[in-house]
């Protein structure tokens, strides 16, 4: 048998410093994305799979209504219109899937495992967090090739392509997050998966994803003015089609949401180890 | 200093009482056996001592810190595998290693070479590269301990690790746990529900029922009190009135749905 690392002497667990929590939240992101990926290169299923949906929203939804130009986007192509919108929703539904994940991961033991390794409940969050970015940035990777084919005009800027990556982070972060929160407190496996179904496509439909905001009742208007899809599709679309967008504005919504969310489930993680 | 000292542990969900006063002292490198039918409290024991569960201050200590007060520095003590099989079938060997080694810290230089150390220990070096999908029950728990052993513990927690394994994956396990502890001396605080191997395996060992603690000693000790022939399964009758197995089907089912979801 080989040698193995003898055990530290009980003395040796350091203190925590201001800085040294940043660093240590930061190897923690890093560590659990390196996991979102190597997770991914094995088992490339799953991505395949949920390329089917968002290629069936540009090419049969968004081609037939282009050609009957239902919607009003004004010089905008409605594909144009549209890539952006179904790129956040792909994002979306990777993310909602964290909070069943982490319930799964609750009846397999691999959370109490996680828990009793020294990481921060904040840190623990904000690496499913990311790792839920990575994941989604991966998607929509894949949902950018799409609407490349069908010929949408995206933008070849590296700078805007930077941006649009860091909102589907952000806003990605929020939705695992907000599908953590929810797990923490329905606590069942079911109940999620339910509630996840019945929350998604209202945030989708109650969004400017397939729609201009003007053209909506006043009523969903309010509603979508507290949709975060909302803003990250707006910055999507101003980013990589060239549409006019509040993209400080946005930057500021999808930053603050997910801080909050991050905030939230973290506090709610425990409840799920009990 | 004890390892892992436990002073008059009450714990309840709701109003339910699962541990009733349990105390605990475990002497530096022994195995500790707590040994108990299914409902006991032996889960809910060692979740308080892996701080995954709340304890008053100054009820438990783990190398001395308080698993409240020092939670974090504890929990960097610490190794556990708990009850399920919980190695992530989609990472190999090998990736699911590197991650507690990451997660506790193992500094960039030495990682590589505690990850390999330890899959080598575990006897999982051939199968490294492979998912842990591809994995038998046993394998998966020889995993689950290199992953626990790869930030060098100095006390390893062990829900059931042998549940639902046959007899030769059991040994396995086993052996590869006393190989790594005379190698650097940690500590072993292992829960069971199979006599004959607390007897086999473990230095002391305390009867858990219903809550409480009703013995404890070496297994010879606790045998030779009972009878010239008695097992620990007497010993316990003796005590408690009860059987150890009962209830037993139940985790080995358990145990073998869980290994069918991970492999
Ligand atoms: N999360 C929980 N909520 C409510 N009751 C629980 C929970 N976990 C365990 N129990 C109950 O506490 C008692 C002790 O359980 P446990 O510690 O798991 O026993 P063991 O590990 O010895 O089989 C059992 O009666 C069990 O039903
Ligand atoms: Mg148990």
């Amino acid at each position: 048998m080989s040698v193995l690392p003898a055990a530290p002497p009980a003395a040796s667990a350091e203190r925590p410093s201001p800085v040294g929590e940043v660093t240590l939240l930061l190897r923690r992101v890093g560590a659990m994305c390196l996991v979102e990926l190597q997770k991914l290169r094995h088992d490339r299923t799953e991505l395949v799979t949920r390329t089917v949906q968002p290629a069936l929203w540009l090419i049969v939804f968004g081609t037939t209504f282009s050609r009957i130009h239902a919607i009003p986007t004004g010089s905008t192509p409605y594909l144009d219109f549209l890539a952006p919108g179904i790129l956040a929703q792909s994002a979306l539904f990777v993310a909602i899937f964290y909070g069943i994940q982490v319930i799964w991961e609750r009846d397999a033991g691999v959370l109490a495992k996680l828990l009793v390794t020294p990481t921060p409940r904040a840190a623990l969050v904000t690496a499913k967090a990311f790792a839920a970015g990575i994941r989604a940035l991966v998607q929509a990777l894949v949902v950018v090739v799409i609407a490349l084919l069908l010929g949408v005009g995206l933008t070849g800027n590296p700078l805007k392509l930077l941006g649009a990556a860091v909102v589907v982070v952000l806003g990605s972060a929020f939705f695992c997050c907000l599908s953590i929160t929810l797990a923490g407190v329905v606590l069942s496996r079911d109940r999620l998966m339910g509630i996840g179904q019945a929350i998604t496509m209202p945030l989708f439909f109650a969004s400017n994803a397939l729609y201009p905001v003007d053209v909506m009742p006043g009523w969903l208007q309010m509603v979508n003015r507290v949709n975060p899809l909302s803003y990250e599709v707006e910055a999507l679309r101003g980013l990589l089609v060239g549409t006019p967008a509040r993209l400080g504005l946005c930057f500021a919504v999808l930053l603050v949401a997910a801080a909050v969310m991050i905030t939230v489930a973290s506090a709610l993680l425990p409840r799920l180890a009990r | 200093m004890n390892p892992v000292l436990v002073k008059d542990l009450h714990y309840a969900f709701g109003d339910h009482v699962a541990v009733d006063g349990v105390d605990l002292a475990l002497e530096p490198g022994e195995v500790f056996g707590l040994l108990g039918p299914n409902g006991a409290g032996k889960t809910t024991t060692l979740r308080v001592v892996t701080t995954l569960l709340p304890a008053p201050p100054d009820t438990v200590l783990v190398e001395g810190l308080d698993v409240v007060r020092s939670r974090r520095r504890v929990r960097r003590l610490l190794g556990y595998v708990p009850q399920q099989l919980s190695a992530d079938g989609s990472l190999t060997g090998r990736e699911n290693v590197a991650l507690f080694a990451r997660l506790f810290d193992v500094p960039r230089r030495e990682r590589a070479e505690a990850v390999d150390a330890v899959l080598d220990a575990m006897g999982l070096s051939e199968s490294a590269d492979r998912t842990a999908s591809t994995y038998s029950g046993g394998m998966v728990r020889r995993l689950e301990l290199a992953q626990a052993l790869v930030s060098a513990p100095r006390v390893l927690v062990l829900d059931e690790p042998t549940v639902g394994l046959d007899p030769v994956a059991r040994s396995g396990v086993w052996d590869r746990i006393h190989e790594v502890r005379r190698a650097n001396g940690m500590t072993v605080l292992v829960t069971t529900h199979a006599m004959e191997e607390a007897e086999l395996h473990c230095d002391r060992v305390a009867l858990m029922h219903r809550g409480r603690l009703r013995a404890e000693g070496t297994p010879a000790e606790l045998t030779a009190a009972i009878g010239p022939d008695a097992t620990l399964e007497d010993v316990f009758r003796h005590h408690t009135g009860d059987t150890l197995e009962a209830g037993g089907m139940r985790d080995v089912r358990a145990a073998r749905r869980t290994a069918r979801r991970v492999g």
